[in-house]
């Protein structure tokens, strides 16, 4: 019965692994530069947590950007490319269901999300390797945040009709939540003002989370933060699936 | 028994163009059907709505009994579309494709039927070939073989032949024409009328998003036999007048000219000799589906 759902799925995985130079390799790099640098500015200044040195504090919310941002890429330019080749064709005339097509581009992208995660941590552990205290925590708001970005992909790639429109929505909102959600610095150094306008960002409660699992203090309970994120997740999905059962922008 | 293909009352319109005003028509099984009609008629609009790629204003589609948009899981496991446009997944090999598609319909192994289709379709040396570098007539026989991979009973190709050799037209029909054969209904559209005429038993004509004549080939054929048309040589002068009204056309000293009936030919030769014309050659032509179509659209456009 799902055998729609998972040929899509293996369509979908091999479409990023036989570009994994520019899919994976890329975004692995771009994270080590950013870590390089950051942590060269940086070192000596800043002290997030008591006893949690910067780097140490920095890899993992460097991981977590490349993974959303990478799940977030993956749905959406595999749909614009669709659409714009016209090729999407071929997955709207078989008999898919509505779900199993949000399952499909959903799960694609949260696993390439989770490989350069996993990438990411594997290039950057050797300058501070990470504590890891409660790993199932890191794996729960790993497979979550992926699976709200790519859901977010699904929704934008379903919308944009160009690459620009694609671009404008990843520089306008993906690329200003990603990096006000304290991937760089904790937000307990932040004035107050600033503090209340990032509780309003769902992805700082990803990272959040994610870095809770490493170091086993966050700047809020990661159970506050399981529960905006699940809620986020659950929003989107309900969304993305409603647009997919309309045919919005799809079936015209 | 249902109707491989029903269509009722269905209107779509794209701002305020009017891409179809209440189409109305049912295919039954395993006709061989062509849907002729001018560019822009609607051909592809309809085709779309079968294949749910469109949604229609009003109205209701069905392929095999099943609701295109109610059932859209079993109508879509019962309808292969091969689409207009030239498109493909640049990512990926023919074969990863055909089996790709094959997955979406929910088949596991359909090796055998794949290399049948290749082999069916010429395909069988290209198979580990990127879609990237086939040709432009290669990448149109995929395109159809990714309409085969679930052997629909409706098999619909919107203009498969449009930028195709002469060889692979005759493999293309000769595979559709065995599919037929063993019990599959196939819907074409074309612009070569000539293949129409030979393939289908079927004929609706679409302009202007209204259906303006369905009939049998047969019958389209013979209403239209009574208009014949004589093409004569004529040395001596030129065309009397009161022939004129009746000239299709002319090339030097050929003339084409219309007979609305059998009878009209004893009088135009009358006033051929009255005018005291010589006729150095003559000849009677039966209408073809391309006469039928031509006539058909033109009593449309001075009817509207
Ligand atoms: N997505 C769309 N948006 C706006 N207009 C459209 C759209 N699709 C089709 N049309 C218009 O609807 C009309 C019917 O188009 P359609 O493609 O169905 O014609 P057709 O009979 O297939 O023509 P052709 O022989 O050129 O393929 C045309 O006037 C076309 O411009
Ligand atoms: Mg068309």
């Amino acid at each position: 019965m799902m055998r729609g759902f998972y040929t899509l799925f293996i369509k979908e995985l091999m479409r990023f692994w036989k570009v994994s130079f520019q899919t994976v390799a890329a975004p692995v790099l771009t994270a080590l530069l950013y870590l390089l640098i950051f942590s060269h500015v940086l070192q000596k200044q800043v002290q997030p947590y008591p006893g949690v040195q910067y780097v140490e504090f920095l890899i993992p919310g460097l991981a977590m950007m490349s993974m959303l941002q990478n799940a977030f890429a993956n749905s959406s330019s595999s749909l614009i490319q669709s659409k714009i080749t016209g090729n999407l064709v071929f997955i709207l005339l078989p008999p898919l269901s509505h779900f199993e097509l949000f399952l499909a581009y959903v799960l694609a992208a949260i696993v390439r999300g989770m490989v350069v995660g996993a990438g990411v941590l594997a290039v950057t552990c050797w300058m501070a390797p990470p504590a890891l205290q409660h790993p199932l925590w890191v794996m729960v708001f790993a497979l979550l945040g992926c699976g709200v970005m790519a859901t977010l992909g699904l929704i934008a790639g379903i919308w944009a009709e160009k690459f620009d429109q694609l671009a404008a929505f990843q520089n306008f909102i993906i690329v200003p939540l990603t990096f006000l959600s304290g991937v760089f610095y904790s937000i307990h150094t932040l004035p107050d003002i600033w503090l209340r306008i990032s509780h309003l960002n769902p992805v700082f409660y990803m990272i959040d989370g994610f870095r809770f699992g490493f170091f086993g203090v966050g700047d809020v309970s990661p159970w506050m933060s399981l529960c905006v994120v699940f809620l986020t997740f659950l929003t989107l999905a309900g969304s993305a699936i409603l647009l997919i059962c309309t045919g919005y922008k799809l079936r015209h | 028994m249902p109707d491989a293909i029903s269509f009722r009352s269905i209107r779509k319109q794209f701002g305020s163009l009017r891409a179809l005003d209440g189409v109305e028509f049912t295919i039954q099984e395993g006709e061989f059907f062509a849907l002729l009609g001018p560019n822009g008629a609607g051909k592809t609009t309809l085709i779309s709505i079968l294949g749910g790629l469109t949604k229609p204003d009003s109205g209701k589609a069905e392929v095999m009994g099943f609701d295109v948009q109610t059932h859209y899981r079993e109508a879509r496991r019962n309808v292969g579309i091969v689409p207009q446009e030239l498109v493909f997944d640049p990512f990926f090999t023919v074969r990863e494709t055909l089996k790709f598609q094959s997955g979406y319909f929910g088949l596991r192994n359909n090796q055998n039927w794949i290399d049948e289709i290749l082999e069916n379709l010429g395909l069988e040396d290209k198979a580990d070939t990127n879609m990237r570098a086939l040709s432009g007539g290669m990448k149109r026989r995929v395109m159809v073989a990714q309409a085969l991979v679930h052997r629909p009973p409706v098999i619909v190709l919107d203009e498969p032949t449009a930028g195709v050799d002469v060889e692979l037209r005759q493999t293309l029909w000769d595979f559709i024409k065995r599919l037929n054969e063993k019990g599959h209904t196939i819907v074409l559209t074309t612009h070569y009328l000539e293949e129409a005429e030979v393939l289908c038993n079927r004929i609706a004509m679409l302009r202007q998003g209204k259906v303006i004549a369905l009939d049998t080939k047969d019958n389209l054929l013979s209403e239209h036999q009574s208009v014949r048309s004589l093409n004569i040589r004529l040395s001596g002068g030129n065309l009397p007048r009161g022939l004129h009204n009746k000239l299709i056309s002319k090339q030097h000293d050929q003339y084409q000219i219309r007979l609305s009936s059998p009878e009209e030919l004893e009088w135009v030769l009358a006033e051929i000799r009255v005018a005291g014309l010589q006729i150095l050659d003559m000849g009677l032509d039966k209408p073809d589906l391309e006469q039928v179509f031509v006539a058909t659209m033109r009593r449309h456009d001075a009817h509207a």
